[in-house]
């Protein structure tokens, strides 16, 4: 077993080489090349997306020859099954009428210019995806381990729940996306929990900057950091209105405020934000 | 012989607790579990009593615990019992809004800003105007609720407004919309609105109808039908007599399961007629937080 090393110790195995973990990519290509080349600034050797590649972004097809180009080991989100399977929605949920609303744009409007070869390429994806690293058992999940679709929010998500999941997972740190903001908790023995947030649009948080995990070798067990990527967002609004998407999502791409699915924020979330 | 159907417990995910019993200030014509004033065929649940229950929740990996009654706020020990469980996990409050004082909600938000989870309050107001919430819940309900709406959004909280629709669906979007703009010009300005079916058991069965003989789950319905839907897939709640199957059935014989939660934990058959309500809309009491319900697989 190898042992937890210092984070800043130079040439690592690629066995200890930090490993970057993407969330929903939500069609945002420009930020996931902005992504790749700051993991691979950090030394990332291996890169992982969780799922959730298409959705209220433009140009869908674009995101999939940068994901393998680049060999970034990916898995499937509900987006991605819905669309792989030709489901009528996405999947999220949504009670809300104006919340049903957006999500049935932004999913008509993927499904439409998802190419077919890109949806079976969508539906042999894995849904979830385990590695050992340092000597813990890393599981990736979507939304949760046990569903692809569950919200795992910072203000509701119990260390018990989560000491429950590792238990009947086996794993020592389980990292998830789906909520779209990205929070970290370390449970006794090392063990980690890590939303890796998205990069498809900013954490309803006032920036325009989007995140993604580091996972590192550290001092004493796994390292996470989640890094905050600056990408040319205004690049992004552009195409977005040139394709004429909503300009709700385009005002959250340009000023970091959810406009839109704020009905799934539990109290804690939804006040940091402003809408 | 009929199969009869059972519903497994996937997980407890949303422990409930009765805390408020049967006492309830207000008489609504649509309570499905006949609350009122003098109603104290289940009575208040104490601190100790939650605290029992809030320790055995743990090794089940209970996500979320809701309080519900009667009105909870009645309960003298409601504060130190939601403080309490803001040590384990995020809490939810279903409430009239009616009882709420500046203190108390002070209190509240000391309470709320001490911990990582969230505290959620769920106001019940039935209607964007008195004329239609007040012949349901009360003279005055109507005004009485949004004050405390009104205290609760002073200090900061943003309370899930719940609204129990009594009208002709296609009328929902207008009322939804008229309501938060009341809500806006109070004060209250990003409003949370989560619409409810109505159950049509306890004072609901008088005031429009019961369900039907027809309106039942069966077995064969189950088949290849998500039971993720179903709020007995994933919930039970405490009462002062024991740990029941849901918060919408306590009332019923047979709904009992046992003293403790590991007692509980045995399929229930969805035999009840409101089971076909949570049959047909999914886990209406959940908040959207929490997993999608009926999406899951």
């Amino acid at each position: 077993m190898s042992r937890p090393q210092d984070v800043g110790r130079a040439k690592k195995s690629p066995a200890e080489a930090p490993v970057a973990l993407f969330g929903g990519v939500y069609s945002n290509h420009i930020a996931l090349e902005a992504a790749i080349e700051s993991a691979r600034s950090r030394g990332a050797l291996q890169l992982y997306c969780l799922g959730d590649l298409g959705a209220f972004g433009p140009h869908p097809d674009l995101v999939f020859p940068v994901l393998m180009r680049h060999g970034v080991q990916t898995m499937a989100g509900n987006y991605d099954d819905s669309l792989a399977r030709g489901l009528e929605d996405c999947q999220c949920g949504y009670t809300d009428p104006r919340d049903n609303h957006f999500a049935r744009l932004s999913y008509r409007y993927t499904f439409e210019k998802t190419s077919s070869a890109n949806k079976r390429w969508l539906a042999q994806l894995p849904r979830q995806i385990r590695f050992e690293y340092c000597g813990a058992r890393v599981l990736l999940s979507h939304g949760s381990p046990r569903r692809m679709n569950e919200f795992l929010w910072e203000s509701t998500t119990p260390d018990h729940f989560i000491e429950k999941l590792f238990r009947e997972f086996a794993c020592d740190a389980i990292f998830a996306t789906h909520t779209g903001i990205p929070w970290t908790r370390r449970l006794g023995g090392d063990r980690l929990f890590v939303n890796v947030g998205v990069l498809g649009r900013p954490a309803n948080d006032g920036t325009t900057s989007v995140t993604y995990a580091l996972l590192s070798p550290g001092a004493e067990g796994l390292a996470v950091e989640i890094v905050r990527v600056n990408y040319d967002y205004r690049a992004l609004a552009r195409e977005m209105r040139e394709e004429e998407l909503p300009l709700e999502f385009v005002e959250t791409i340009e000023t970091g405020w959810w406009t839109t699915c704020l009905e799934i924020l539990p109290g804690k979330e939804r006040a940091r934000g402003k809408h | 012989m009929e199969k009869r159907p059972f519903v497994a417990l996937q997980a407890l995910d949303e422990l409930w607790f009765q805390v408020g019993g049967t006492l309830c200030n207000l008489s609504c014509t649509h309570c499905f579990v006949s609350c009122n004033p003098s109603n104290d065929s289940f009575k208040f649940l104490g601190l100790e009593r939650v605290k029992r229950f809030l320790r055995e929740s743990v090794d089940l990996g209970v996500k979320e615990y809701y309080f519900t009654g009667g009105e909870p706020f009645l309960n003298r020990e409601l504060l130190p019992i939601l403080e309490e469980t803001l040590c384990y996990g995020p809490a939810s409050v279903l409430t009239n809004g009616t009882v709420f004082q500046e203190k108390n909600v002070r209190e509240l938000r000391r309470i709320a800003d001490g911990s990582r989870y969230t505290l959620e309050l769920r106001v019940s107001i039935d209607g964007p105007t008195a004329e239609i919430n007040d012949p349901l819940r009360g003279a005055g309900a109507f005004d009485a609720a949004l004050h405390g709406v009104d205290l609760l959004v002073q200090e900061g909280f943003l309370p899930i407004i719940t609204v129990v629709q009594t009208w002709p669906e296609e009328q929902s979007l207008v009322l939804l919309a008229q309501f938060a703009d009341v809500l806006r010009r109070r004060g209250y300005t990003r409003p949370r609105l989560k619409l409810l079916p109505t159950l049509r058991i306890g004072m609901e069965a008088m005031r429009t109808r019961g369900y039907t003989p027809e309106e039942r789950v069966h077995a064969e319905m189950l088949e290849g039908y998500d039971v993720q839907r179903l709020i007995c897939s994933h919930s039970r709640i405490v009462t002062d007599r024991g740990v029941a199957v849901c918060p919408i059935l306590i009332e019923e014989p047979g709904a009992h399961l046992g003293e403790t939660l590991a007692d509980a934990l045995t399929p229930f058959a969805v035999s009840h007629a409101a089971c076909y309500t949570c049959y047909l809309y999914g886990s209406i009491c959940v908040n959207a937080s929490t997993a999608s319900p009926g999406r899951d697989r």
